[in-house]
């Protein structure tokens, strides 16, 4: 016991340990709160809840399965970028050497690729939820539209990664997708007005999308950094700021009695 | 001392400033300038994400160019589809059995996928959604909406055929090609 005491006092009665958590640590109510308001991840959560905020039936914890999701995906996708070319001579046979050499490849990729599925299917079951329970009303509304915003990035990350092995599935949904922008009024050289407003294949939205007028080795480059850098980095910050309004619209909401 | 001296000065710059211009015109100017800073700085972003959004188009492209040559007349036997520049050029020969060329496009009229030509059973299969075309194009059966698009063909200075991508014939809903664009048939 009294060895014990020494070694702690030797880890943290030093300059390093102090310059890193700057207080003492006591399991009181005010440094409990402290912790959470000196961290800076964990200050924007609110640092007390209320008990009905934790009850798994109101909220069915949906949002925060979607982050864990996203974490999980973050991790396992740059584990994943160690292997991967994006480039169309390599990315196919990359994916293969993943999952027949690489070692533990196949979890890997399994992780992510299932992963991806789970964070699309919860995202959704937690948006139900928040409609649901009438989460959107004020003072939420805003909250609910930066949700929207993250609705849309989690599709467009799940489809822009689906390009990336660049099998028969993934070039055919980007070829019918960029189709679909193709065929989109005032955007697309085939939707309505594109010959009066001199709209080609060389100048549309699909030509902006993957870089060239076919799908090709650009296409698979273009969807690959969306994937892997863009669509994250905002996908990051607008979560960043949506947990930060639940804390600032006054916690969860509470189920009415 | 010295500091409190400098300080005093400073106000009194700053109080003759106004002494001279007069309290209103002073706010106006800080007005004036401040909206000048901000517009500035907005103009300055608007047209930064102008050039962003412009960098999103290429320039040059390492694509397969839209104008090929495809060998001479003499190399294609009539009633016969040729799928050797499918890969490349998403394009197919065809020559019909009076002789007559057209080129088309090796794109299904559904969503843009690649049907193959079934020689044993005169059509082409799309692999996606099972739309089937007649040899001249025309859909008969799955969901494709109009025949498949043609480009123009002609004969180079060189007796070679002349693909050209860039002048197309889009099918039109429920009509043979051949009779609403004689134009793509090349007789040789
Ligand atoms: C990347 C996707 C998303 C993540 C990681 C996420 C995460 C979270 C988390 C952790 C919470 C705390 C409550 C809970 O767990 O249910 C929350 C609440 C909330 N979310 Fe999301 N969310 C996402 C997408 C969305 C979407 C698509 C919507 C709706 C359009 C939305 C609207 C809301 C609203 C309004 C709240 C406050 C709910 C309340 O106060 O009861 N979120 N979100
Ligand atoms: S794309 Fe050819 S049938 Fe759908």
């Amino acid at each position: 016991m009294k060895n014990l005491t020494d070694i702690t006092d030797k880890v943290k009665k030093n300059l390093i340990w102090k310059s890193i958590f700057r207080r003492d640590y006591r399991n009181t109510v005010r440094d409990r709160a402290m912790a959470v308001f000196g961290n800076v991840f964990l200050h924007l959560h609110p640092v007390q809840v209320r008990e009905s905020a934790v009850k798994l039936r109101f909220t069915w914890g949906m949002g925060g399965i979607t982050f864990f999701a996203f974490i999980i995906l973050v991790i396992t996708g740059v584990v994943l970028m160690f292997y991967y070319h994006p480039s169309v001579d390599q990315a196919y046979t990359d994916i293969k050497d993943l999952e027949f050499q690489v070692p533990y490849g196949v979890i890997l990729r399994n992780l992510h690729r299932w992963g991806a599925h789970f964070m699309v299917i919860v995202v959704m079951i937690h948006m139900f939820r928040v409609f649901m329970t009438g989460s959107y009303k004020a003072p939420r509304q805003f909250n609910w539209g930066i949700g929207v915003f993250l609705l849309v990035l989690t599709f467009l990350l799940s489809f822009t990664g689906y390009l990336t092995p660049w099998d028969q599935l993934g070039f055919w949904a980007i070829t019918v997708g960029t189709n679909m922008g193709a065929a989109t009024p005032l955007l697309g050289y085939q939707g309505p007005f594109s010959e009066l407003l001199h709209i080609t294949p060389y100048n549309d939205v699909r030509f902006a999308l993957l870089g060239g007028a076919q799908v090709a080795g650009n296409a698979l480059l273009r969807s690959y950094i969306w994937h892997c850098v863009a669509i994250p980095l905002v996908a990051t910050i607008l979560m960043l700021v949506h947990f930060w309004r639940v804390r600032k619209d006054g916690g969860i909401s509470k189920p009415q009695k | 001392m010295q500091d409190d001296r400098e300080l005093l000065t400073e106000q009194e710059n700053i109080d003759q400033g106004t002494s001279e211009g007069g309290q209103a015109e002073s706010g106006d100017r800080r007005k004036f300038l401040t909206r000048v800073g901000w517009g500035s700085l907005a103009g300055f972003l608007a047209i930064n994400s102008l050039a962003f959004l412009r960098f999103f188009y290429p320039r040059v492209l390492f694509e397969a160019p839209s104008q090929f040559k495809v060998g001479f007349p003499a190399d294609y036997p009539p009633g016969a589809v040729n799928s050797q520049y499918q890969r490349e050029f998403g394009t197919w020969i065809i020559r019909l059995q009076d002789g007559s060329f057209f080129a088309m496009e090796s794109k299904c009229t559904h969503l843009g996928c690649t049907p193959s030509w079934m020689e044993s059973q005169k059509k082409f299969k799309c692999p996606c959604h099972g739309s089937g075309y007649y040899i001249s194009g025309l859909n008969f059966e799955g969901p494709a909406p109009r025949p498949m698009d043609r480009f123009k063909i002609s004969i180079a200075e060189d007796g070679q055929l002349l693909v050209d991508k860039t002048i197309k014939y889009p099918g039109v809903p429920g009509k043979e090609s051949n009779e609403v664009y004689p134009q793509s048939l090349l007789k040789v």
